[in-house]
């Protein structure tokens, strides 16, 4: 299946496994930023639903000390 | 329906929700496609033999390097003119990617000049725009990083961008404008007379939109990030003041 590449087999494959590694790590790093991202907006948006709904007096005194 | 309203980051995510897994599919088809058949079903040329399959990776990247730098500038002007930050944030996402791209057009090149030149290198003038390009992006990429204030760092990066252009268009016309050096001339041209064999131009032109809806696909991606980047960031301003 492989094609023959002849003398030139090294600078064709080396060539094709630059532009392939370079082009896995740039699809990789943009998903894995992205997940991270969104993570950590899911979870300030969370935390922010989570303030709304709670009780007034809960928001006025975190601490319950009123 | 105006294009303006593709500026509203919510419009903005909505649809790109939606066009994304088709552009990603696209991509893939596209890309292997044309990566295969250019591989293991092109022959060798009569004077490049095999290196000849190094222009399926080659054109594709070295085409999409100077179309994202001029995809930056026109997302840069409408910053600067209308202050639509999707369109910053566009340009913002774009510049990784181009650089990837810049990257593999110079590290192919380089590859396959080697056997075909006799050298890794030569201050030729299309080689040369093309390096001075690959250090607009990273320059371009580092005045965002250095920058804290999103608004200066995107009125900044846009002007760098307008300033980069130029060489983005020298890479492309370098042959024509001084008609020197070793690089050859456009291998894909409208004129079918200056295109490379029939043989190599199918499969190329398949290559070549694989790498686009590539880059379609990551814009699309990249975009949203930095719109989530951002509103994350205005979420933890407003905690650090309540």
């Amino acid at each position: 299946m492989m094609p023959d590449l002849g003398s030139y087999a090294v600078y064709v494959l080396s060539a094709w496994g630059a532009t392939l590694a370079l082009l896995a790590a740039l699809i990789l790093l943009t998903l894995r930023r992205n997940a991270a991202v969104k993570r950590a907006l899911d979870e300030i948006e969370a935390r922010r639903d989570a303030a709304r709904a709670a009780p007034p007096d809960t928001k006025a005194d975190p601490h319950g000390q009123a | 329906m105006s294009i303006w309203e593709y500026a509203n980051p919510v419009r903005f995510m909505r649809t790109s929700a939606v066009l994304l897994p088709w552009v990603t599919g696209l991509a893939v088809l596209a890309l292997g496609a044309g990566l295969v058949w250019g591989f293991f079903f092109t022959p060798d040329d009569f004077r490049q033999g095999s290196t000849v399959k190094i222009i399926y990776v080659h054109v594709p990247s070295a085409t999409m390097a100077i179309n994202i730098w001029a995809m930056m500038l026109i997302t840069s002007l409408i910053w600067v003119v209308r202050r639509h930050h999707v369109s910053v944030l566009a340009a913002k996402a774009a510049a990784p990617v181009g650089a990837t791209m810049t990257a593999i057009a110079l590290i192919t090149g380089a590859v396959w000049g080697q056997p075909m030149w006799g050298t890794w290198w030569e201050w030729d003038p299309r080689l040369t725009a093309f390096l001075i390009l690959f250090l607009f992006y990273l320059g371009y990429m580092a005045l965002w990083a250095a920058i804290e204030n999103p608004d200066t760092a995107a009125d900044l990066t846009s002007i760098l961008c307008l300033v980069g252009s130029v060489f983005a268009v020298i890479s492309r016309y370098a042959i024509n404008f001084w008609n020197q050096g070793l690089h050859q001339g456009a291998s894909l041209s409208l004129d079918k007379e200056e295109n490379v064999a029939d043989v190599f131009w199918q499969p190329l032109v398949i290559s070549l939109a694989g790498f686009f809806f590539l880059f379609l696909a990551l814009l699309l991606v990249r975009t949203r990030t930095e719109i989530r980047a951002r509103r994350l960031m205005a979420l933890k301003a407003r905690e650090r003041l309540a």
